[in-house]
C-alpha cells in the first residue's frame, strides 16, 4: 500500500518529532515555571528571544542554526570534535530544527498553567513541611499538567509539520532527513505524482488526529490518576 | 511558649507586635487591618519581618540580629487558613497524609475520628461543604505534628450554621490535643468561646493583653472591642435545673442568672457571655416585671463619648466573689438616673437574651477549679 520511501518518511517524521519533544518538553517545563514564578534580570530578554522562532521567517531560523550547528559552525565544530556528533544534513539536525521551532509553542501554555496555580496552595504545602522540590512535584506540576499536555500536543504538531527551518538546516535527503512534509514538497516538484502526494497527505492527517486523541486520553488519565499515583509512590 | 517581637512596614501600615503566648488558646483579636493575619504569616515564615525575633518553645524561628530565618517547612508550624487551601487534586485521605510526618505516626485514626472525617476520606475537596473542608484542613495540620497551631479566621468564610457545626471540634481540639493555638478572629463570640487569653491588636500594635473577662469588661478598650459587641464573659457553673420551666440557674462569683435550659448536669462549668446591650440598669428593685434576673451592684465606671450611648460597668458581689457586668444605656438615661461611680443599682438581664450561642464549655483547665 505504501512505498518504502513513504514508510521511511513517516518513520523519520515520527522519530524527529519524538526526539525533539523529548528534549524540548523538560526544558519548556523548567522555563515555563521560571517565567511564571521567578523575577530575574533579563527576563524581558529571555521572553523576546523565546518568541524569535515564531516571528522570524523559518528559513532565517534554519540559516542561523546552520551557522551555529554546521560542521564549521561555533557549536557544530565543537560538538563534532568532542562528541563526534554531526547535526547538519542528519536526522538529528531535523530534530533540532523542529525542537527550536516548536519550543515557543510548548512553553506558552505551560507558563500560563503554572501562573494559574494558586501560590497559596504551595504556601500551605510549605507549612506542612514540604520543601521546594516536593512542592513542585506534588502541587505545582500536577496542577499544571493540563498545560504541559497542551504544550506537548502543540509542540508535536509543530514538529511534525516543520518545513522551512528543517530544509534549510538538513536539506531534503530521502531516508535520512526527508520527513513527511519534505516528501510532499519533493513529490510536488515532479509531474504526475499527485496520487502519491494525496497518500502522504492522508497519512499526515491520520497521524495528527491520533496525536490529538492520545493527548486527550492522557489528559483525562492525568486528571483522574494523580491521587492514585501519589498513593502508589507512598506505598 | 510562643515569643513574638516583630516590626514590619507594609504598604504604609507599620506593624510593631509584641506578645507572649502561653499554652492553650491565645486569640489575636482586632478589626480587619489591625495586623492579625500579617502576624500569623510572620510566625509561619510566609512573610519576613523587617526586624525582630520569633521563638517557639526555645527554638528561634527568626532573629534579625543573629540573621536567623528558618524556612517555613522546618518551622513545624501548623496553619489553618481562612479558605482551607486543601489540595484540589488530592482526595481527603491524601490531603490528610500529605505531610511526611503524617505517615505512620499512629495518630491518623484518632484525628480522623475526633474530626468526624471517616465518611469523607475518598472524596475530593471540591465536593465538600465549607465546614467539612475546614475540618479536613485542621486534621491535615494536626497530622503534620506541629509545635503550634495557627488558625487564621478559620470560620470567617462559613455561615452561622457551619460555624456552629465546627466550633465544637475546635473546642475538642483545644481540650484534647494539648497543642498551643493562636486563634485569629474579629468575632467576639468565637473568641469568648474559645480563648484562654486575648491579645488585642489595633492599628498594627498590641493594645492590651489579658484574660477574656478582663479584656471585654475594660471600659477603656470598648472603642476597640466594639460597643455593640461589648459585654462581660462570666465563668459560671450550673447551680439548679428547673425541669418544668425548662430553665437553668447559672451561679457565678457575685450572683446567679436564670437562662433557658442548659443540657448539662448540675455543677458543670459553663462560660456565658452577657452582651452589654442586653443589660438594663435600674435604681430601685423593680417588682412585677417579666425580666427574671435582677442583680444588685455598684456602678464602677461610665464611659465618656459624644454618641447617644454610654457603657456602664457594674460590679456585682456576694459571698462567693465579685464579677463585672457591662450595660449599654443612653446618655439621657445616665443623666436622668444620675449614674456615676459608686451609685447602687440593679442590673437587669432578660433570660431570653441568653441563647445557646452565648454559652460554651470553658477550657478544660478551668473546669477543674
Amino acid at each position: 500500500m505504501l512505498s518504502d520511501a513513504e514508510i521511511a518518511a513517516l518513520q523519520i517524521s515520527l522519530k524527529v518529532s519524538f526526539w525533539s519533544l523529548l528534549f524540548a518538553l523538560p526544558l519548556a517545563v523548567a522555563l515555563g515555571w521560571l517565567l511564571a514564578r521567578r523575577e530575574f534580570r533579563g527576563k524581558l530578554l529571555v521572553n523576546a528571544f523565546l518568541t524569535l522562532p515564531l516571528v522570524l521567517p523559518p528559513v532565517v531560523t534554519g540559516f542561523v542554526l546552520l551557522i551555529l550547528l554546521g560542521k564549521q559552525g561555533w557549536i557544530g565544530s565543537w560538538l563534532n570534535a568532542w562528541f563526534g556528533i554531526e547535526i547538519a544534513f542528519r536526522w538529528t539536525g531535523a530534530a533540532v530544527a523542529a525542537g527550536v521551532m516548536a519550543f515557543p509553542l510548548i512553553v506558552r501554555p505551560i507558563r500560563l498553567s503554572f501562573e494559574a496555580v494558586d501560590l497559596r496552595l504551595e504556601q500551605a504545602a510549605a507549612t506542612l513541611g514540604a520543601g521546594r522540590w516536593r512542592r513542585f512535584a506534588t502541587i505545582s506540576l500536577p496542577l499544571a499538567m493540563p498545560g504541559v499536555l497542551a504544550g506537548a500536543v502543540l509542540g508535536f504538531a509543530k514538529a511534525l509539520g516543520e518545513f522551512g527551518a528543517t530544509i534549510t538546516l538538513v536539506s531534503n535527503i530521502p531516508g535520512e532527513t526527508q520527513t513527511l512534509s519534505l516528501a510532499v514538497y519533493a513529490l510536488l516538484q515532479v509531474p504526475g505524482e499527485e496520487s502519491a502526494v494525496l497518500r502522504l497527505t492522508l497519512i499526515a492527517i491520520a497521524v495528527s488526529i491520533l496525536a490529538v486523541v492520545a493527548s486527550e486520553i492522557l489528559a483525562r488519565r492525568a486528571r483522574r490518576g494523580l491521587s492514585a499515583a501519589e498513593s502508589g509512590a507512598d506505598a | 511558649m510562643l515569643d513574638v517581637d516583630v516590626r514590619n512596614r507594609l504598604g504604609g501600615t507599620a506593624l510593631d507586635i509584641r506578645f507572649t503566648g502561653a499554652g492553650g488558646v491565645t486569640a489575636l483579636f482586632g478589626r480587619s487591618g489591625a495586623g492579625k493575619t500579617s502576624t500569623v504569616q510572620m510566625i509561619a515564615g510566609l512573610m519576613t519581618p523587617d526586624a525582630g525575633r520569633i521563638a517557639l518553645g526555645g527554638r528561634v524561628l527568626f532573629d534579625s540580629d543573629r540573621r536567623v530565618d528558618i524556612a517555613t517547612p522546618q518551622r513545624r508550624v501548623g496553619v489553618i487558613f481562612q479558605e482551607g487551601r486543601l489540595f484540589p487534586h488530592l482526595t481527603v485521605r491524601r490531603n490528610l497524609l500529605y505531610a511526611r510526618a503524617a505517615r505512620g505516626n499512629g495518630r491518623y485514626d484518632g484525628i480522623v475520628g475526633m474530626l468526624g472525617l471517616e465518611a469523607l476520606l475518598e472524596r475530593k475537596p471540591a465536593t465538600l461543604s465549607g465546614g467539612e473542608q475546614q475540618r479536613v484542613a485542621i486534621g491535615r495540620a494536626l497530622l503534620s505534628n506541629p509545635d503550634i497551631l495557627l488558625m487564621d479566621e478559620p470560620l470567617a468564610s462559613l455561615d452561622a450554621a457551619r460555624k456552629a457545626e465546627i466550633l465544637p471540634y475546635i473546642e475538642r481540639l483545644r481540650d484534647e490535643a494539648g497543642l498551643p493555638v493562636v486563634y485569629v478572629s474579629h468575632q467576639i463570640d468565637e473568641v469568648a468561646r474559645l480563648a484562654d487569653r486575648i491579645v488585642l491588636l489595633s492599628d498594627g500594635s498590641v493594645a492590651a493583653t489579658g484574660s477574656v473577662d478582663e479584656i471585654f469588661t475594660r471600659p477603656d478598650l470598648m472603642p476597640l472591642t466594639g460597643r455593640f459587641q461589648a459585654g462581660a464573659v462570666l465563668g459560671a457553673r450550673v447551680a439548679e435545673q428547673d425541669v418544668s420551666g425548662r430553665m437553668s440557674r447559672l451561679a457565678f462569683p457575685g450572683g446567679s442568672l436564670w437562662v433557658p435550659s442548659v443540657p448539662l448536669p448540675v455543677d458543670s462549668a459553663v462560660r456565658i457571655r452577657v452582651r452589654a446591650r442586653d443589660v438594663s440598669v435600674a435604681l430601685d428593685k423593680p417588682e412585677r416585671i417579666s425580666i427574671r434576673n435582677t442583680l444588685p451592684g455598684t456602678v464602677l465606671s461610665v464611659t465618656e463619648s459624644d454618641g447617644p450611648f454610654r457603657t456602664v460597668t457594674v460590679a456585682v458581689a456576694d459571698e462567693t466573689g465579685e464579677s463585672r457586668i457591662a450595660a449599654t444605656v443612653t446618655a439621657n438615661a445616665v443623666h436622668d438616673l444620675g449614674l456615676a461611680p459608686g451609685v447602687a443599682v440593679f442590673a437587669l438581664l432578660k433570660s431570653v437574651a441568653m441563647d445557646r450561642r452565648s454559652m460554651a464549655l470553658p477550657p478544660r483547665d478551668e473546669i477543674v477549679t
